[in-house]
């Protein structure tokens, strides 16, 4: 991992469990700073956390038992930007159907689990008109969907009968995984939404040529 | 398998990174591993150490029984099917599992063969005691490899053995010229192609979880500071005195694997872990890491 830095332009991806390495390499190619943190000193001056797939009962347990969830939480309400994807986004959604809720953070309630067995997982593609005019590859795997949102929270996109994508000024949720694709166009986006210069012009939406599905191997071996 | 269903099936152990997955043999124990944390469970009838200690051919579980598993919890489940043993694997496929183990803990069904898990959707983990074992199981289609160790015994030199075997041999293969490369594949059973794309990534081409024998939060620590991406807990977790606490602490360990404050914490007053076996009092006959060819 890189070296640690009181870089108030870094966005961290917190690091307990799930896609870590995967957001961290997403995050080099779009050009800001990025590190893992899981301490609970290591939440101060962020300007975005990214909080990754992988299960949400796992990560949810670790915040709670090593007090990650109150430093989140203050570090949010001093203006930390925060995005979540698949099991992160069940961990930001004010109503976790069928189960307690956890940060609750954006007004959306999610079911989990919604698509049933791994067989079930699934690639598409779709237009998110706010993120990208380009047509994104979207990977969900064993996701959640997002049933409802509330006054305040944008829908950025809707597939057959549930939401994948949405906001609200200070937080993103996707119930699919944009750094398991070749696309940066989600990274580049929350960059923005964090206020700092993503290192490419707006307009630059092209898929990431170099991009495998084994670079994150690299990020995880990065210094 | 198209290889977008193959990437698909990688990428889901990518998301069990830095977790731990439990043998279960019930929906009560799969409901107290869900809520410890495993990422993770492994649906089955009887837990290694007792495979080990009764004895008889072990088969893949009744399907009843994980399915009723798989309708308690959330997290994915996994089943076991007997190495080669091609149909027990379309029967899990269909019971719609997360996650096929081709494992040697079960007798195996083919001496000769491993199952073509390429002609499947369902994703398959394989043991593997060295790189040649791992690149031949990912070339037959397994989207995750794990250490064999020796299963059910709650000793952990064997995890150890082959994690440090498959780590020598990628470095031997990193730092080697590229004509040594054939002679090395042909040395050690290893698939040319997917040796080259080892080379290159300096690891296994895909997520590696430390399994078989990993009896302690300290056992789980040991694996990750090795390179793990995660590990398997079978018999560790339901043959301790206090299931429920060993199974946190175990979790803990795992996701904070290098901070010794952490798992100087969770390693207190945990009660007896499970009872440990001496490899070298195994006849060798009842050793089960070395099955699979």
């Amino acid at each position: 991992m890189r070296s640690f830095s009181e870089n108030p332009a870094t966005i961290a991806v917190l690091d307990l469990q799930g896609g870590v390495e995967e957001h961290l390499d997403h995050l080099y190619r779009v050009g800001v700073e990025a590190r893992a943190v899981k301490r609970v000193s290591e939440f101060e001056s962020l300007a975005g956390l990214i909080i990754p797939g992988g299960e949400s009962t796992c990560l949810a347990r670790l915040l709670d038992i090593f007090h990650l969830k109150e430093a989140i939480v203050r570090e949010f309400q001093r203006g930390l930007k925060l995005w979540g994807t698949c099991a992160g986004a069940i961990l930001l959604a004010r109503e976790n159907r069928g189960d307690r809720a956890h940060l609750g953070l954006i007004d959306v309630s999610i079911a989990r689990n919604a698509f049933g067995a791994q067989t079930e997982s699934f690639i598409c593609q779709a237009r998110v008109p706010k993120v990208a005019t380009e047509t994104l590859p979207l990977t969900f795997i064993r996701a959640p969907k997002i049933t409802s949102v509330g006054a305040g929270v944008d829908v950025l996109l809707t597939i057959d009968d549930y939401i994948a994508a949405a906001e609200d000024e200070r937080v993103l949720v996707t119930v699919f995984h944009p750094e398991l694709t070749p696309s940066l166009a989600f990274h580049r986006y929350f960059a923005k939404k964090c206020g700092l210069v993503a290192g490419h012009d707006q307009g630059d939406e092209r898929l990431e040529t170099a991009w495998t599905p084994t670079s994150w191997m690299q990020a995880a071996n990065s210094p | 398998m198209t290889e977008s269903r193959y990437q698909l099936n990688a990428q889901l152990a990518q998301m069990l990174k830095g977790g731990v997955i439990m043998d279960v043999v019930n929906p009560d124990q799969a409901r107290i591993a869900e809520e410890a944390g495993a990422v993770a469970v492994m649906a089955l009838e009887r837990v290694p150490a007792d495979i080990r200690k009764e004895g008889g051919v072990a088969r893949m579980s009744d399907p009843a029984m994980v399915k009723e598993i798989k309708e308690t919890v959330t997290i994915p489940v996994m089943a076991k099917a007997r190495i080669g043993h091609l149909v027990e694997a379309q029967i899990l496929e269909a019971l719609k599992i997360d996650y096929v183990d081709e494992s040697e803990v079960l007798t195996p069904a083919d001496d000769e063969c491993h199952i073509d898990k390429r002609k499947f959707n369902v994703p398959f983990v394989c043991g593997a005691r060295n790189l040649g074992e791992a690149l031949r199981r990912v070339a037959e289609g397994a989207a995750m490899i794990r250490t064999k160790g020796e299963a059910g015994t709650g000793n952990v030199v064997e995890a150890v053995r082959h994690m440090r075997t498959m780590t020598r041999e990628i470095n031997q293969l990193v730092s080697m010229p590229d004509e040594e490369v054939m002679s090395f594949v042909k040395a050690n059973g290893i698939p040319y192609d997917l040796a080259l794309e080892v080379k290159k990534l300096g690891r296994l081409p895909v997520v590696n979880f430390a399994a078989g024998g990993i009896a302690t939060p300290a056992d789980a620590a040991l694996m990750m500071q090795l390179g793990c991406d995660g590990v398997f807990v079978g018999s560790g977790i339901f043959k301790s005195e206090d299931p429920k606490k060993r199974a946190r602490a175990i979790v803990e360990a795992t996701a904070y694997f290098n901070d010794p404050n952490k798992l100087l914490k969770a390693s207190m007053g945990l009660g007896e872990p499970m009872q440990g076996l001496e490899i070298d009092t195994i006849p060798q006959e009842k050793l089960l890491a070395g099955r699979g060819w």
